[in-house]
């Protein structure tokens, strides 16, 4: 962190606040607000006051960035992260605090915001850089480069809802990868696409850092949090936990609890991962007696279940999932063939691990739907869907035995010793 | 720091009691505006066989349904104007004034996704149906000008008034259209009731009876409505006529920049709670 220039971004006490469970829960009918106001006047007036609860979606915000400082935001779901770039952008409004900013602020909160699918590549790039904030133009000027990267050249003048998802998905990333403002929030658009194009664009995330703007990025991706970001920042409840380098922050968010999710729901289907008729709407991991857990005693048997949905008959794939300790993947468990789910609607898909395969440490699970038999058709990726801890209880029963000291290793199977004493000499 | 940097300097506060419209924002996001009227366009008549032609067809067959209910069966005056003509006059800019309305008002609502993922200024929302309409407006003016020529009509230097017209219709639409959109935000009920209200504004506006039918002592609650002067003064300066009322220009134009200046400070207002409510 340079302490010589002036940060470009100074947030001072930033306080985000929600009235829950009162009148501005959600949108009421006219009539509603008349005829509460007429039936029930005491109720209605001292509604504004009681009957609400405050949520704090920030609270008591504070730090400064400097330029040319690439900012990791981490922390779990619902902790704040998203509503913190919403503010510095401009599209809700602290409610306490103040921020100062010294530089145009580019916001890519979600790939191809503004893409209509009866308009056409080309004039969907126009109308999408516009919106984040480009001028005719530099969209002119960078419009070549966003078609190569995107790599939809031959259907510019094809509207876009005959594109495939996932064009329409490098399209939308192409044009805000193009942004030059001179800071630049991203919230978890890395998320999207497949393998390939993530690394790509991860690339460009480290080109844009390297020129020397200001990027604040939010991610779950720790693996990209560690390579892109020199600082990092955990927020958690809303609350600025810590600010520090992107080893120890995210090492220290990784090894306790803090980071752990157990289960991992899409609630609504639209914007659920899946494509190709799958959608992906919930992961868990359960204890055999299928309840939810976080917390995992590695010497107990580990069930996780996904939930699905398919929206066209006879699917034919494969589940696979992964399971990472940081960048490395500890083992895959497959479906052993790829079956049909021959109906429309909701399916779980459960597979059981043994006891005492897994050692004390976090692990984090990554979806993968495809089929690879015939044609190959990838229906759904999603990395980091659940972390979770594991523990030894230290009864003896698990792989260590009695051995006490740390042991060290991914996985810490249980397997069967022998010794026997075979001669005398 | 630099210049350049200054430039750009922002300060994120609260929402507080005053209100800053910052001009310099809406200029510097101005190419956006034209890009959000331009996609609506776009899209409007995309997958249709008559595209634009729409914009002809609509007011046609008001026209000819009111002539043949109206003019024939009804007798209804028209100021010695023929009444197809008469009609077609009024219900052009009508139909840009109603449908600005009906976009306008659910602008946010629709773009609810765009309000949530991106900022650039709210009032845009309901401006860029106001000018996308213009289009649709200009298109359907040409059968006017058929109509003209059939009838014998020929457009006098009074023509140079329509451009006040224009502007002052266009105040007015999209003043109510910052208000109601800001309103539906939280009230959906806008969606619902303003088609409803606005089949029986038509009924109020001269749009195919004239003014003279009424009383004369009580033609002056009619130009409260601003759409009474305009609908009157866009027919006179097209077509030429004589009976031009200056006096009901003015109020029209005087009560729209009010209908206008309400709705801007009331959505600026409101603006803070857009993103959270939707």
């Amino acid at each position: 962190m340079s302490t010589q220039k002036n940060p470009i971004i100074s947030i001072r006490n930033l306080t985000k606040s929600y009235q829950i469970g009162g009148p501005q829960e959600k949108y009421k009918r006219l009539t509603e607000s008349i005829t509460d106001s007429v039936l029930h006047p005491r109720k209605w007036l001292s509604s504004r006051t009681c009957t609400q609860e405050t949520f704090f979606a920030l609270r008591d915000v504070s730090f400064d960035v400097y330029p040319g400082e690439v900012i990791g935001i981490i922390g779990r779901n619902g902790a704040g992260k998203s509503t913190l770039l919403k503010i510095l952008s401009g599209i809700t409004y602290p409610t306490g605090g103040e921020i100062e900013l010294y530089g145009r602020v580019g916001s890519l909160l979600e790939v191809g915001t503004g893409f209509h699918p009866e308009l056409t590549g080309r004039e969907n790039i126009y109308f999408n850089g516009s919106i984040l904030g480009m001028t005719r133009r530099e969209i002119e000027d960078k419009f070549d480069e966003i078609t190569k990267f995107a790599g939809v050249e031959e259907f510019l003048d094809t509207p876009v809802k005959r594109y495939s998802s996932g064009m329409a998905v490098r399209l939308g990333f192409a044009v805000a990868a193009h942004l030059d403002p001179e800071i630049l929030l991203v919230d978890e658009v890395l998320a999207v696409g497949d393998a390939g194009f993530q690394k790509k664009c991860l690339g460009k995330m480290g080109e844009v850092a390297k020129e020397g703007r200001t990027v604040l990025f939010v991610s779950h991706n720790m693996s990209a949090i560690t390579t892109m970001c020199k600082r990092v920042i955990l927020i958690d409840k809303g609350e600025l936990l810590e600010d520090g380098t992107s080893d120890e922050v995210v090492s220290h968010y990784l090894n306790t609890s803090l980071g752990t999710y157990g289960k991992t729901e899409w609630k609504d289907i639209d914007t659920a991962p899946g494509i190709n008729g799958f959608k992906l709407i919930s992961v868990e991991i359960l204890n055999e007696n299928r309840s939810p857990i976080k917390l995992v005693d590695i010497e107990k048997p580990v069930i996780v279940r996904i939930g699905y949905k398919t929206l066209i008959p006879n699917l034919k794939f494969r589940i696979a999932i992964l399971f990472y300790c940081g960048a490395t993947c500890a083992f895959i468990s497959v479906e052993p063939t790829e079956s049909v789910r021959k109906h429309n609607g909701l399916y779980y898909s459960e597979v059981t691990i043994y006891k005492n395969i897994f050692s004390e440490r976090n692990y984090a699970i990554n979806i993968s739907v495809f089929s690879s038999a015939g044609a190959k058709i990838r229906f759904c990726h999603v990395e980091n869907a659940i972390i979770f801890q594991t523990y030894d209880k230290m009864t003896g029963n698990s792989a260590r035995g009695d051995y006490v000291q740390t042991m060290d290793g991914i996985l810490q199977p249980k397997l069967p010793w022998i010794t026997k004493y075979i001669n005398g000499d | 720091m630099s210049n350049s940097d200054n430039r750009y300097h922002r300060i994120i506060r609260p929402p507080g009691k005053g209100i800053n419209l910052n001009i310099p924002e809406i200029w510097f996001y101005r190419e956006l505006l034209f890009y959000l009227a331009w996609r609506e366009v776009k899209i409007r008549y995309k997958q249709t066989i008559m595209g634009a032609g729409w914009a002809i067809l609509q007011p046609s067959f008001s026209m000819i349904v009111f002539t043949l209910f109206f003019g024939k069966l009804a007798k209804m005056p028209s100021d010695g104007i023929p009444y197809p003509l008469f009609s077609y006059a009024g219900l052009i800019l009508w139909i840009y004034f109603s449908s600005t309305l009906t976009h306008g008002s659910t602008s946010m609502v629709n773009n609810a996704q765009m309000l949530t993922k991106v900022y650039f200024p709210r009032i845009f929302f309901p401006s860029a149906p106001a000018l996308s309409g213009i289009f649709d407006y200009f298109i359907s003016l040409i059968v006017l000008f058929i109509l003209m020529m059939y009838y014998g009509f020929i457009p006098s230097y009074t023509i140079l008034i329509l451009p006040i017209v224009l502007i002052g219709t266009i105040l007015c639409a999209t003043g109510l259209g910052c208000i109601l959109s800001s309103i539906c935000v939280k009230y959906r009920d806008v969606q619902f009731a303003l088609p409803f209200f606005i089949q029986l504004a038509m009924f109020i506006c001269p749009v195919i009876y004239p003014v003279s039918i009424a009383p004369q002592n009580v033609q002056w609650v009619l130009y409260l409505n601003p759409m009474t002067g305009f609908l009157n003064a866009h027919r006179a300066c097209l077509l030429g006529l004589d009976s031009f009322d200056l006096f009901g220009l003015i109020i029209a134009i005087i009560i729209s920049i009010l209908i206008f200046v309400i709705g801007v400070v009331y959505l600026k207002k409101t603006e803070h709670y857009f993103a959270d409510l939707i």
